[in-house]
This record gives structure tokens, C-alpha cells and sequence, in this order.
């Protein structure tokens, strides 16, 4: 049996939210709760819910950007909130992410060299002629060419600019990527084109893929499992295919009757 | 007659790179108790249109054509007529509740400005009024939310306020653009549906742009499909989806996930993207993402013709794709 890319267990997150009376004990809102799966090498994990169910709660807990209130996160066998800071970063170097919103998640004032190159600078010191050449391979791998290197962000439309942000996610080399509504933002057939990109690497480089969404078809159409949260808990997971047409619990069911345009079907 | 008739609308920004045609002969009319949707993607127009008729367009845009609403010719009015149609006659519904509401403001606050503005209540009537218009647009826990400030309330919850400022004078027209982009999908359902019951109960008419085929093909009786500032096709929704004539609606219908494909399986794409409007191609402004394109198709742009009653299609070849369909019927 194949051994898990990423496990999480019991994995749980409190937030402290501003005292509402001077001496009374602050209020606490659990944003997570008992969160568990694994994600196997090669395969992509679904996490659907609507806002305020914790799904970027849990992509930042996966990331190691915040630590967890109680249980654990293993990459690749590695218990990640455990581990010294030094092994944490290149602990880093196999997971990778990509945010939503292509327009506020790139830098306006670097060029799109210094965007991509930039988790490969401050993870080994990569000479300048390395950080180039990996560069332009990972501009290549989306479909941009040498030259967009030396343009910024602002030369560019949506689609590109997320395809940006996947080359910057895929400089290092990850095993796994957390895309946190990697299309939401995008039009119908540039949304497509990052679908398909995204496949297409998870084919040639053996990509995991934890993918964040509240749109369930674009869900259906990249993951093999998927994890559905509502209030910060799992009430429901498994299988895609069965998850999607045979919803058990009745949250997923309402989820599922209001992604609109059923009656149009697959034409 | 039409509560609202849009005939060859073409608007020309000013921008710094020159002039920018950025709507080219946009025609189509919103009857009373009708839904008409706009569709297409980002720079197609739909929001221009929109703002179009509500006369906020940008300082500097040329404004050719004629918008009529209930037979009143909007192009031609001064500002302070207009502010009182807009007011009174149109209400819009944005697509970002947040950016929509004034965030210093309570929520009854904001929904009075238009009652006093408009209609000229007293304080004490406007503030009545705006608790009956939130009760409308079931907010819950209205009586209490009229205090409230946007940040306190959810997305949802926010869109309905908005609703409610839209509301607030009786309109005849009501446009949302985008109005649940920003929401969740169950959410998205909730206020559909109220905007649908709303249209619905007052009679009014309900112009829908969205950039969903699902929620037009739920919505809307009619949809209109915008390509780079011009409606490319046009006609009652389920005729335009069973024969989708022009190449963009149909690329638009592949290129969209949907629930139940196979893990792993392509989407077809629309080759290219959508043209800078400063540098339109000759011709067919789709041709050169057209898996259709012939040389003829690159040299004049295509007028809009019949596909079917009451359905057009800007393309020049649905005469022959006509034909192949009937074909393909025939052999069936």
C-alpha cells in the first residue's frame, strides 16, 4: 500500500474573538473541528463547504502558516507542526499553494521573474543563473514563454495571471499543492484553460492536489475524494463519484440541488 | 410596448490609449413581468449596458442610440431628470453587497436616503418604510438589523439590504448584475429566488447579467450572449441552449464544468482570448477563436439574422450549420 503524502488527524482550530464584557472570559469560536483524511501521492482531495465552513482554516493549517489548536498534520511521514524551524522550511519546498484572486495575490511592482524565482531564492540560495533557467522551465510548463519573465503583472489578463501563480507554486518542485478557489475568480473558457493545465500537470509531474471550491462541478470534475465541512466539521467524505451521486447527508444533498443549470445537463 | 427598448446602442470610452468602442449596435427590450438575461465574459460589455441605462457611464463616454423606458427617450434627458427615473423608475443590484453599501452607515440609514430623496417621507416614515422593504426581502430579524452595519451582517444577508435599496422607490425595471457572484451556492439559490419572486410580484422587469449558463438557463426567459461589445446571439432561453447558433455560445456551453464528468476529462476551450477592443479584428470579431472561420468570415462583420422566430444569431454561417442540423434530424 501506498504510504499517504498528507495526513491529518484530529486536526482542530479555536479562534479567540474580542471580549464582550470587561470581566467576563472571552468568547472562543471553533473554526475546525476533528478534521481527518489522507491524501494519497498522485491524487486530489476535494474540500467543499460553504463560507465560514473552515476550509481556508484548514488549507492554512496544512501549510503550516498557523499552528493548530490540537491534532496533527504529516507530510510525507513528517509530523509538520513539530518540526524545527530550519527542517520546516525545506519541509516547504513540497507544498506549494495557489490563492484565489490572481489580481491581489502577485506583487504589481516585481516582474514576473522575480514572482516565480522567489520561493526558490529564499529556500536554498539557488544561484542566479539556476533561479533563470528553473524560471523559465516552470513559465513553460503553464504555457508562457521566456519573455513573459521580464513583464509585470499588469501586462497580463486573468487566465495568465493565474497561470503565473502556478508556475510560481510549481518553481520548487512540490509534491503537493493546496489551491484555495483556484478558478472562482475566472471566465467560463479561461477557467477551462486553468482546469486543464492544472490536470495536466498533476499527470506529467505525479502533482497532489488538496483543492479548495465552493463549486461542487469543478470538484467533481479534478478529485478523486472529497471532504465536505460544514461549521468546521466533516459531516460528510468518500469517493467523488459516490459522494456526488449518492449524497448521504442531507447537507451535501442541499449543496448539490442548488449548483444551478442541472436541467441543461451535459449536452 | 416594451418597458424597456435598447436599439443600436453603441457607447465610446475615452481612455488614454484613444477611443475604445466598447459597445457596438447593442439592441434587445425587457417587457413587464419579463426576465432577460445578458451573458458573456468579463469586457464583453454586460456591465456597460447596464450602466448604460442607468446613465452612470463613465465621464467622457459618447453614448449613440436610443434607451426608451416606458416610451421615455433616457438618452436625451439633463442630469436631474435622469437622477429621478434612476431613482424612481430603475432599481440596480450590484454584484459586491459590501462595496455597494456605505460601511459608516446603518443599514435603515441607507435604505431612508433613497425614501427621502425620492419620494420625500419624513424620518419617522422613511424609517417604517425601510423596516417593511427589509421584511420584504425577508431579512431576518429585520426590526433589529435596521441598527446594524453592513460588517455585521453575511454576504447574503448584505445582498438582501441591497435588494431592498433597490426596492425601496417601486420600480419598474430592476437590473442585478452579478448579484450572487459573491456568494455561496446555497446562498445564490436563496436570493435568486427572492429577486425571481419579487420581479414576479410586482410585474417588474428584470434585466439578469451573469456569467453562469446554469443560472440564465434557470432564470431567465430570454437570454442575450455578448462577444466583445455586441450580442452575438439572442432568444428564449431554452431555444438558444437547444441550438446554441453562434460558435461563442456554443464554446461558452462546453467549456463549463459540470457535475458528473469523469475525473480527469478535458473541458473543450475557446482557443485565444477575448480581443483588445482598441484593436478589433476586421470581420467577425469571434473569427479569429472560431473553429467555424472561413477567409469571408474576416473580412465583413456578420448582421444578425433568424435562426428561428424571435431567435438571432450574428454569425454567417448558421444558414449552413441550419441545414446540417436538419440533416443530422433527418438521419435521426
Amino acid at each position: 500500500m501506498t504510504a499517504p503524502l498528507l495526513r491529518v488527524q484530529g486536526l482542530g482550530k479555536r479562534y479567540r474573538l474580542p471580549r464582550e464584557r470587561l470581566l467576563g472570559p472571552a468568547p472562543v469560536i471553533e473554526a475546525l473541528c476533528d478534521v481527518g483524511f489522507e491524501l494519497l501521492p498522485g491524487r486530489s482531495l476535494g474540500i467543499v463547504g460553504e463560507s465560514g465552513s473552515g476550509k481556508s482554516t484548514l488549507a492554512r493549517l496544512v501549510m503550516a502558516l498557523e499552528a493548530p489548536s490540537s491534532g496533527k498534520v504529516w507530510l510525507d511521514g513528517q509530523d509538520l507542526h513539530a518540526l524545527p524551524p530550519a527542517r520546516l522550511r525545506r519541509a516547504r519546498a513540497t507544498m506549494q499553494m495557489v490563492f484565489q484572486d490572481p489580481y491581489g495575490s502577485l506583487d504589481p511592482r516585481r516582474t514576473v521573474q522575480q514572482t516565480v524565482a522567489e520561493p526558490l531564492a529564499l529556500l536554498q540560495g539557488a544561484g542566479v543563473a539556476e533561479q533563470r533557467e528553473r524560471c523559465t522551465q516552470a513559465l513553460e510548463e503553464v504555457g508562457l514563454g521566456p519573455a513573459d519573465a521580464a513583464k509585470y503583472p499588469h501586462e497580463f489578463s486573468g487566465g495568465q495571471r493565474q497561470r503565473i501563480a502556478i508556475a510560481r507554486a510549481l518553481i520548487t518542485r512540490p509534491r503537493l499543492i493546496v489551491a484555495d478557489e483556484p478558478v472562482s475568480a475566472l471566465d467560463v473558457s479561461v477557467r477551462a484553460q486553468v482546469l486543464n493545465l492544472m490536470q495536466d500537470l498533476q499527470d506529467r509531474h505525479g502533482l497532489s492536489y488538496l483543492f479548495i471550491s465552493h463549486d461542487l462541478s469543478v470538484i467533481d470534475l479534478v478529485c478523486d475524494d472529497v471532504v465536505v465541512l460544514q461549521h468546521g466539521r466533516i459531516v460528510e467524505s468518500g469517493p467523488a463519484d459516490r459522494l456526488f451521486r449518492e449524497p448521504q447527508h442531507p447537507y451535501t444533498r442541499r449543496l448539490i440541488e442548488a449548483v444551478p443549470g442541472q436541467r441543461l445537463g451535459n449536452g | 410596448m416594451s418597458l424597456l427598448s435598447v436599439t443600436d446602442l453603441h457607447v465610446t470610452l475615452h481612455t488614454p490609449r484613444g477611443p475604445l468602442p466598447a459597445l457596438r449596435g447593442v439592441g434587445f427590450s425587457v417587457d413587464r413581468g419579463q426576465a432577460v438575461g445578458l451573458i458573456g465574459e468579463s469586457g464583453c460589455g454586460k456591465s456597460l449596458t447596464a450602466l448604460a441605462i442607468m446613465g452612470l457611464l463613465p465621464d467622457g463616454a459618447a453614448l449613440r442610440g436610443s434607451i426608451r423606458l416606458g416610451g421615455q427617450e433616457l438618452g436625451a434627458l439633463d442630469e436631474a431628470t435622469l437622477c429621478r427615473v434612476r431613482g424612481r423608475r430603475i432599481g440596480m443590484v450590484f454584484q459586491e453587497p459590501m462595496t455597494a453599501l456605505n460601511p459608516l452607515h446603518t443599514v435603515g440609514r441607507q435604505i431612508a436616503e433613497s425614501l427621502r430623496l425620492h419620494r420625500g417621507l419624513s424620518a419617522a416614515q422613511a424609517r417604517a418604510e425601510s423596516l417593511r422593504l427589509l421584511e420584504r426581502v425577508q431579512l431576518p430579524q429585520a426590526a433589529r438589523r435596521l441598527d446594524a452595519y453592513p460588517h455585521q451582517l453575511s454576504g447574503g444577508q448584505r445582498q438582501r439590504v441591497v435588494i431592498a435599496i433597490a426596492l425601496a422607490c417601486g420600480p419598474e425595471l430592476l437590473i442585478a448584475d452579478e448579484p450572487t457572484t459573491a456568494l455561496d451556492v446555497t446562498t445564490q439559490r436563496e436570493v435568486l429566488d427572492l429577486i425571481g419572486e419579487l420581479v414576479d410580484a410586482d410585474r417588474m422587469g428584470l434585466l439578469l447579467i451573469s456569467h453562469d449558463l446554469g443560472v440564465m438557463a434557470d432564470r431567465v426567459q430570454r437570454m442575450l450572449v455578448m462577444y466583445a461589445g455586441s450580442v452575438v446571439e439572442a432568444g428564449p432561453t431554452a431555444q438558444v441552449f437547444r441550438r446554441m447558433a453562434h460558435p461563442y455560445t456554443q464554446g461558452l456551453f462546453a467549456a463549463r464544468p459540470r457535475l458528473g464528468l469523469a475525473r480527469g476529462t478535458r473541458l473543450a476551450t475557446i482557443p485565444g482570448r477575448v480581443p483588445d477592443l482598441a484593436r478589433l479584428p476586421a470581420g467577425c470579431a469571434f473569427a479569429p477563436r472560431c473553429p467555424l472561420a472561413q477567409a469571408g468570415c474576416r473580412e465583413a462583420a456578420p448582421a444578425a439574422v433568424a435562426v428561428e422566430a424571435d431567435h438571432q444569431a450574428a454569425c454567417w454561417r448558421v444558414d449552413e450549420q441550419a441545414a446540417a442540423v436538419r440533416a443530422a434530424r433527418g438521419a435521426a
